[in-house]
């Protein structure tokens, strides 16, 4: 038995897979234009490059539009209860450590009723990677107000404008303790698919934030962002040991301000700014810090929208830790039998 | 030690059947007291049964009623189901413990009070404007044995350097000394045990030792007590034997599960008292194939336990009501996925908080239809503290078998209650037989992960297992491939083919065996925890020649084939419990026309068979 409990040990080499293989067959019912179809598709096409097999991959999930997701993947699959993916995934990955787990969920699966499992899987750094589909909306239950719907927004439910403060997701994840926390859109393809890779190649809690359109409940909802026009400006792509500029000339760019202890806009080339002054972006800091910083820019007027790896630090994992301590224990007990284990403790013989 | 060499001139009496108990402020290691001498008798070879009965507070304030802490033992030479109705002796510590306990003494039995905790602090404490002791009344009822343990402790430990609250803190072993002589324990072992509890802490070892030797000796050389006791040992079953929680038990039946079937075992928890012992104990079995997960609250327990399950582990969750409550919609998922799950819940009072550290049995209709949609579940009740380790194999092997979750109730009583386990031999355990399906099922070589086989189980699939890929979840599926359908006739027949599964698990559930009259006047029906009390009522009254016979229900859910029979044999069925009246409900529903007389106690305690059989006697 040790650490599967199916008796599979010894992978066979990898058949060469191609994303049909990760297809179940069954056509995807989310509305047309839906953002969901971007992520999926760009999951299918990452599943043949992670280099495991596909019989032990997993997908979790919880309910909502985007928690159909493992329905339509042809992987093992569970899809659960509302807010509750994680529980369920923690327990698979620390009985089965051999597996490779996901989490597929929404804001209010993820945020609202989840909150709890949310940031607990997240701080024991459990080495499952949940991917939280953004469409700031509750979708399957047409159109009320989530906990990342902005301030004043108007849906069903708050047909006067939300009174409530949303969350910022990714600073949440890194409070949280997530070891791996970054941010992607749905229209961005090939970022997406840089950023995914980069999560399924992580070892550790992963919180991947995708920013998904529902053209039926909360159409446009990135617009602000994501239109051509604005785009350069309002995006800020951050990449690994490079600095953080943005703008149309790239030449805007985030600097650490060290008097006001703030993150700042500044312009290279005006005002004596040069390259060196522009912060340069390093997500594998063990201290969050900077990073947190960097996802409080989201929605901060003047700042871009910070998409990219903020955190990606190596911690030794829940299920790591779990299964050591097994092994320890072993180790220094030796293997019981069940005959020891039965008369363990104070005995005493009748004749 | 230093007990006079030559044996005491004072008699020794035999006594049959004892129930002591002991009680004291929480602070005052009256639950150590009661298992050092549990073990004490338990070596020297009796039967026994335990109750321990703790305040819900942790630290509640020195000398109030509420901070009451007491440990009943009853020891025997026959065999004994129950820790005794009342006590025989009364070891009062203060007081509170006093107050709160006088009126279970028997009339005629051994008070043995701490005066020197009769202090007007105290007495105002526990809201006496006069100190009690003084009443005369108290010697024509009792046999009164007034003894100075606070005084005797510090003068035992005079020159030992520890402070006054050290000192105080030794005074349990003053009384446990005194019981020790009193009913002829083995000394030198229990000064072992101290000084092995207290290895690391040598000087209290040393405090604790000299405080139990002067009880002991105090009960020699006093003139107080005209005599000593022994119970002599009973005629148990060959064998080994240890001593044994519920909670104890049930961890150790699901490690035994572990270790017979060399497979994972997987507990998701959430502390909740009375069922935490569980998740500790098993949290101590890593070696033994047991992961435990301590979740962020009852359904993450039991997600994290499905979650396990789907992987191939033999998972289970414990819990108490409140969790219980939580987890019912999961128990819905693992209904609707058809995987194995054991969900224990130890019962305690309620609704809500109601009273967490004291028993009931008023989970029963819960746990049969406590879920939204169609959602039965095998449900089945340990009957005693050791029995609660077979009946986690059992529930572990219907489960397996038959691909569902299934409720196992204890309850608090069972839990921190102990008895004689005998050990048993590897071959006299349930087996639990483990399959998982390698190969595809469907005719076009793909896998349909609910097609069934002739009993209507489900194949376990399990991650890692390439070609067998799929999808499980709580939408309605469809009736082989497993795929989401949203067709009524679909549904209707997934509905009726799980509850015709859940129904076959009969097959697997023993007809319900009488002990007494096959027919006649009364038929005592119990469930779970009253098991002992109901047993030992019948006997009496079977013993005054009365037609009173006993059955006893471990399975509740399916129930047991011959149950009807059975009921439809006596001219009256009573059924006992601590709840209002769930079984007979279930009873009435479940067999028309029979209607059974409720025999019912809400307050937190075990059935007392007196109570029991007076109101017996009244039908007959
Ligand atoms: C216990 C429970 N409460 C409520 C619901 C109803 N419900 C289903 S999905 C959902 C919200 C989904 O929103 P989100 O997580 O943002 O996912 P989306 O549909 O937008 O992808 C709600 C409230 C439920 N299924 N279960
Ligand atoms: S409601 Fe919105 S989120 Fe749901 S499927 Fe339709 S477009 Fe997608």
């Amino acid at each position: 038995m040790e650490t599967t409990t199916n008796g599979q040990n010894g992978a066979p080499a990898l058949p060469l897979y191609t994303k049909k293989d990760f297809e179940s067959g069954v056509d995807p019912r989310w509305c047309p234009g839906c953002g969901d179809f971007s992520i999926i598709n760009q999951v299918q096409k990452l599943l043949p490059t992670v280099g495991v097999p596909r019989e032990k991959i997993v997908f979790i999930s919880g309910i909502g539009c985007s928690s159909r997701f493992p329905y339509y993947m042809n992987n093992y699959g569970m899809h659960t209860l509302h807010g509750r993916a994680p529980s369920f995934a923690s327990g698979l990955k620390v009985s089965r450590p051999d597996l490779m787990v996901w989490v597929i969920t929404g804001d209010g699966d993820a945020l609202a009723i989840g909150g709890n499992h949310f940031i607990h899987a997240m701080r024991r750094n459990m080495d499952i990677k949940l991917v939280m589909f953004n469409n700031r909306i509750y979708g399957l239950t047409k159109g009320q107000v989530s906990p990342t719907s902005e301030l004043g927004k108007k849906t069903k439910t708050t047909p006067y404008g939300s009174p409530d403060y949303p969350f910022n997701p990714p600073a949440l994840a890194l409070g949280a303790g997530a070891t791996f926390v970054a941010r992607t859109v749905d229209v961005e393809g090939a970022h997406m698919g840089g950023v995914l890779k980069a999560a399924a190649e992580h070892k550790g809690s992963t919180y991947v934030e995708v920013y998904q359109n529902c053209p039926v409940f909360n159409d446009g909802a990135y617009t602000y962002m994501t239109e051509k026009a604005v785009r350069a400006d309002s995006i800020l792509r951050m990449e690994q040991g490079k600095p953080l500029l943005f703008g149309k000339d790239g030449k805007k760019g985030i600097r650490f301000n060290p008097q006001t202890v703030h993150l700042e806009v500044v312009t290279v080339g005006e005002n004596g700014i040069t390259e060196k002054d522009i912060l340069v972006h390093d997500a594998t800091h063990e201290d969050p810090t900077i990073a947190f910083m960097l996802a409080n820019l989201t929605g901060k007027p003047g700042f871009p929208t910070p998409i990219g790896v903020f955190r990606d630090v190596r911690q030794p994992t829940c299920d790591e830790l779990t299964w050591q301590q097994i092994a320890e224990v072993k180790e220094k007990k030796g293997e019981p039998t069940l005959e020891k284990l039965l008369a363990s403790g104070e005995t005493w013989t009748v004749k | 030690m230093s007990t006079p060499a030559t044996p005491s001139d004072r008699k020794i009496e035999q006594v049959d059947t004892v129930t002591i108990r002991f009680v004291g402020d929480s602070g005052d290691g009256m639950q150590l007291t009661g298992t050092e001498f549990t073990k004490a008798s338990a070596l020297a070879g009796n039967d026994l049964a335990t109750f321990p009965d703790y305040p819900a507070e942790i630290r509640a304030p020195a000398g109030s009623l509420f901070g009451v802490s007491g440990y009943q033992l009853n020891f025997s030479s026959r065999d004994i189901h129950t820790p005794g109705d009342a006590p025989d002796v009364l070891v009062a510590m203060n007081p509170a413990a006093f107050k709160t306990n006088l009126a279970d003494l028997k009339v005629g039995g051994m008070l043995i009070v701490n005066t020197g905790a009769f202090n007007a602090q105290n007495l105002e404490k526990a809201g006496y404007k006069s100190n009690p002791l003084d009443d005369a009344a108290l010697k024509q009822n009792y046999k009164v044995f007034a003894v100075d343990i606070s005084a005797l402790t510090e003068a035992a430990l005079q020159g030992s350097g520890l402070s006054a609250k050290e000192i105080a803190r030794c005074k349990n072993y003053f009384a446990l000394g005194l019981m020790f002589w009193l009913y002829n324990r083995d000394a030198e072992h229990e000064i072992g045990n101290i000084n092995k509890k207290f290895a690391k802490k040598p000087p209290i070892a040393a405090a604790n030792v000299a405080v139990f030797k002067a009880g002991y000796n105090f009960g020699e050389t006093s003139e107080l007590f005209h005599a000593s006791y022994e119970v002599p040992a009973a005629k148990l079953a060959p064998g080994v034997y240890r001593n044994m929680t519920g909670n104890y038990a049930t961890a150790l039946g699901f490690a035994a599960v572990a270790r017979q079937t060399g497979r994972q075992v997987f507990l998701g928890s959430y502390p909740i008292t009375p069922a935490t012992e569980i998740l500790q104990e098993m949290s101590n079995l890593k070696e033994d194939g047991v992961v435990t997960f301590q979740a962020e609250d009852e359904i993450a327990g039991i997600g994290s336990a499905i979650g396990a399950a789907f992987g191939g582990a033999l998972a289970c969750t414990s819990t108490s009501g409140p969790g219980l409550a939580l987890k019912s919609e999961m128990i819905g998922l693992a209904c609707i996925t058809e995987l194995p799950l054991v969900i224990v819940n130890v019962q305690r009072g309620g609704p809500s908080t109601g009273m967490p550290t004291k028993t009931e049995q008023a989970d029963l209709l819960f746990s049969l239809y406590g879920r939204h949609g169609e959602c039965p579940v095998p449900v089945l009740a340990a009957q005693s503290p050791a029995d609660c380790f077979y009946s986690a194999m059992e529930a572990m092997k219907i489960a397996v078998k038959w691909m569902t979750p299934v409720i196992l109730l204890t309850d608090g009583y069972l839990a921190n209650g102990s008895e004689p386990f005998r050990i048993p031999d590897p071959s006299e355990l349930p087996k639990v037989k483990v399959s998982y399906q390698t190969a595809a099922n469907g005719e076009a070589g793909e896998f349909l992960p609910y097609k069934r086989d002739a009993k209507l189980v489900r194949p376990w699939a399990v991650p890692g297992t390439a070609g067998l890929e799929h999808r499980v979840g709580g939408l309605e599926k469809d009736s082989l491939s497993g795929m989401v359908s949203y067709d009524g006739a679909n549904h209707e027949k997934m509905v009726r083919t799980r509850a015709q599964k859940v129904a076959n698990v009969v097959e697997d559930v023993p007809d319900v065996k009488v002990s007494g009259p096959e027919k006649g006047k009364v038929l005592l029906l119990s469930w779970g925890g009253t098991y002992g009390s109901v047993r030992t009522t019948a006997e009496a009254l079977q013993a005054e020649g009365k037609s009173v016979a006993h059955a006893h229900l471990r399975w509740l859910n399916p129930l047991p084939k011959n149950l009807g029979a059975v009921l439809r044999s006596y001219e009256k069925v009573v059924i006992p419990e601590v709840n209002a009246g769930q079984l007979a409900f279930y009873v009435r529903a479940s067999f028309p026309g029979v209607d059974p007389v409720q025999f019912n106690r809400i307050n937190g305690k075990p059935i007392k068979t007196f109570e029991l059989a007076a109101a017996v006697r009244e039908l007959l």
